[in-house]
């Protein structure tokens, strides 16, 4: 029997931006059961049980995450991280078009377990349709009484505000979200203190996100066993996974957590294009080793991806094939992070700036052994030395394949191109 | 310089969006959109309307409008186009969509047509449709599969003023896939 999936059942086939289809689906039912038959603790437990994982690349326990709050009397917020910007990933885009209420009730049920003031959704300033229909999704839930004062006669009130980016890939990181939604430039704050802490506003704040938090309905709704029947012991549950690149049918697939990589790219990504072989995978977005045609059978789960060398992240999996350069694919990173670096520490702006200049001497056949060897030096100076994670992260492909395709690289240094078609997209 | 129209035309609505937030200085990202979507960009009165609703001052105002790709400090055309330049569209040939287009258009990455209707541009940030690469955005509404057909069809709908959620209807991208 096919896999029923839990997320996006019934999208490409039901409105469910209608409140009332999405509620004849069994939707705000957990919040009903919340707010009659458990107390914020019990749905805290209960997320805490399933051990459900974020979503947004970590891979952090959200149930943890929501005990670090410290009780002090000051207002808590909660922050849906509606920023997806992860090259290849495109699942919350999907889940705010075509299951907005999901996302809402989930908010609603978090907001609820950690006792927030009030909750917001960061929603990146491209998803204008996304903005929208959440606009209107949330007057709908407002008008039901779901949204706002003493929700379905209960003593529980909330607001939620959504908020749009305009445009800055690093707003993704919860402090820089934190402080673009304070009206700043959307620049990350040294941690330790940790939003849960010290987050929007200098108050205990979570952000969690999207696919997070349109999970824990079904957790309130079937209880945590449920969760945990699906996926693997430590990574439980459902994941969607963006599948692009070089593949016949690009798209969001939600499957348990620990499907293998074969089965997601063969069996729902229709394989390779006709007559192709399989050079490498990135399974997680822009910072994820790239996985290897070896690596076909691991299942993809948080551990064993990562025992494999790489990240599961964001679950943005792109498929590269023969046709592909690796010079260029490290080259496409490399301007993306120096264009999306907020510039606030030094090795992170110029780091980022000069890989992309070596590199692109180097994909133009103007490169030199000695490129090569500070290229593979990075490590020492863009790592560790920055404020947020993006100086890292910006690193981590570029060295797995400076690693497995070496001989790439040498093509181009000493022969002037590896033989393979690829063009630039110019910037304005 | 006296204040913009859309600080009259939207007074109420100003009140509701700094309502929202503990803080005032919060709405200074959501007044900027306002006036964007007023002007189609963000003038000098703009910044300054801002800082005066906000008790902020104009370079704070600037220096967080000038953060954020998607607000344009300079007049842009009536239809933006925005060809996905990430990982994925770049593998699918978006740069021969980029060439085809500016052909097509007659100006470079960047500029807009003489006529005021249309600014072509190509970001870096992936635009999160990489089911639909090479793609694009008219307005910040999707457009997927754009090959130089589709792109030209896109076009001939921009000239006779479609609107560009009703182009991303026809040019979208499907949730679920046929198999």
């Amino acid at each position: 029997m096919a896999f029923e999936p839990v997320l996006t059942k019934g999208i490409g086939k039901l409105d469910l931006v209608d409140i009332e289809v999405y509620e004849s689906q069994g939707g705000y039912q957990a919040l009903r059961k919340a707010l009659k038959q458990m107390t914020p603790e019990d749905v805290h437990n209960e997320v805490k049980k399933a051990n459900l994982r974020g979503r947004g690349g970590a891979g952090f326990p959200a149930g943890i995450k929501w005990g670090f709050l410290p009780d002090d009397g000051r207002p808590r917020y909660l922050c849906c991280n509606a920023d997806e910007s992860e090259p290849g990933t495109f699942n919350n885009k999907m889940l705010i078009e075509y299951n907005p209420h999901l996302l809402i009730e989930g908010i609603l049920l978090a907001a609820y377990a950690t006792k927030a003031a009030q909750s917001f959704i960061y929603i990146r300033g491209e998803f204008k349709r996304g903005y929208e229909t959440l606009v209107k999704a949330l007057a709908q839930a407002k008008a039901k009484g779901y949204v706002g004062r003493n929700i379905l006669g209960s003593d529980f009130s909330q607001e939620i505000t959504i908020h749009r980016g305009a445009g800055a890939y690093i707003c993704g990181e919860e402090t820089g979200l934190l402080s673009s939604l304070e009206g700043g430039r959307g620049e990350p704050r040294i941690k330790p203190p940790f939003p849960a802490v010290s987050g929007l506003y200098g108050c205990p704040t979570v952000v969690n996100n999207v696919e997070t938090l349109c999970n824990v309905p079904f957790i309130v709704d079937r209880g945590a066993e449920w969760f945990l029947s699906i996926g693997t012991e430590k990574s439980p549950g459902t994941k969607i996974f963006s599948v692009s690149g070089k593949v016949r049918r690009p798209g969001n697939y939600e499957l348990p957590l620990g499907v293998t990589l074969r089965e997601l790219l063969e069996e729902h990504a229709g394989g390779l294009l006709p007559g192709r072989t399989l050079k490498a995978v990135q399974p997680g977005g822009a910072s994820s080793p790239v996985l290897l045609p070896e690596h076909l059978d691991i299942p993809l789960d948080f551990d064993s991806v990562q025992a494999a060398g790489s990240i599961l992240g964001t679950a943005g999996v792109i498929v590269f094939d023969d046709t592909v350069c690796m010079v260029r694919t490290a080259l496409y990173y490399a301007d993306f992070f120096s264009h999306e670096s907020c510039g606030q520490c030094t090795p992170c702006r110029e780091g980022t700036a000069w890989t992309a200049r070596i590199l692109r001497r180097i994909e133009q056949g103007q490169g030199t052994e000695h490129d090569l060897e500070v290229l593979r030096s990075l490590k020492e100076t863009m790592s560790g030395t920055t404020i947020c994670l993006l100086s890292d992260f910006s690193i981590t492909y570029l060295q797995s394949v400076l690693k497995h395709f070496e001989d790439e690289f040498k093509a181009h240094v000493h022969g002037r191109s590896c033989g393979l078609h690829a063009r630039e997209v110019r910037s304005a | 310089m006296s204040a913009p129209a859309w600080v009259e035309k939207h007074k109420e609505k100003i009140e509701e969006i700094i309502a929202r937030y503990p803080k005032k200085r919060s709405a200074l990202m959501p007044l900027l959109h306002l006036a964007q979507e007023e002007r189609g960009w963000i003038a000098d009165e703009d910044i300054e309307a801002v800082a005066a609703i906000l008790g902020e001052t104009k370079s704070v105002v600037e220096s967080v409008c000038s953060f954020y790709s998607l607000f344009y400090r300079r007049p842009m055309g009536k239809y933006v186009i925005t060809v996905c330049g990430n990982i994925t569209c770049g593998l699918s040939g978006a740069q021969e969509l980029v060439d085809h287009l500016e052909r097509r258009l007659g100006i470079k990455v960047g500029e807009t047509t003489p006529d005021g209707l249309i600014t072509l541009l190509v970001t870096g940030e992936c635009i999160a449709a990489c089911d639909g690469a090479p793609a694009l955005q008219v307005n910040l509404e999707y457009c997927g599969n754009v090959t130089p057909e589709r792109a030209d069809e896109i076009i001939e709908l921009i000239k006779k003023g479609e609107d560009p959620a009703a182009i991303s209807d026809r040019f979208g991208i499907p949730p679920v896939k046929a198999v």
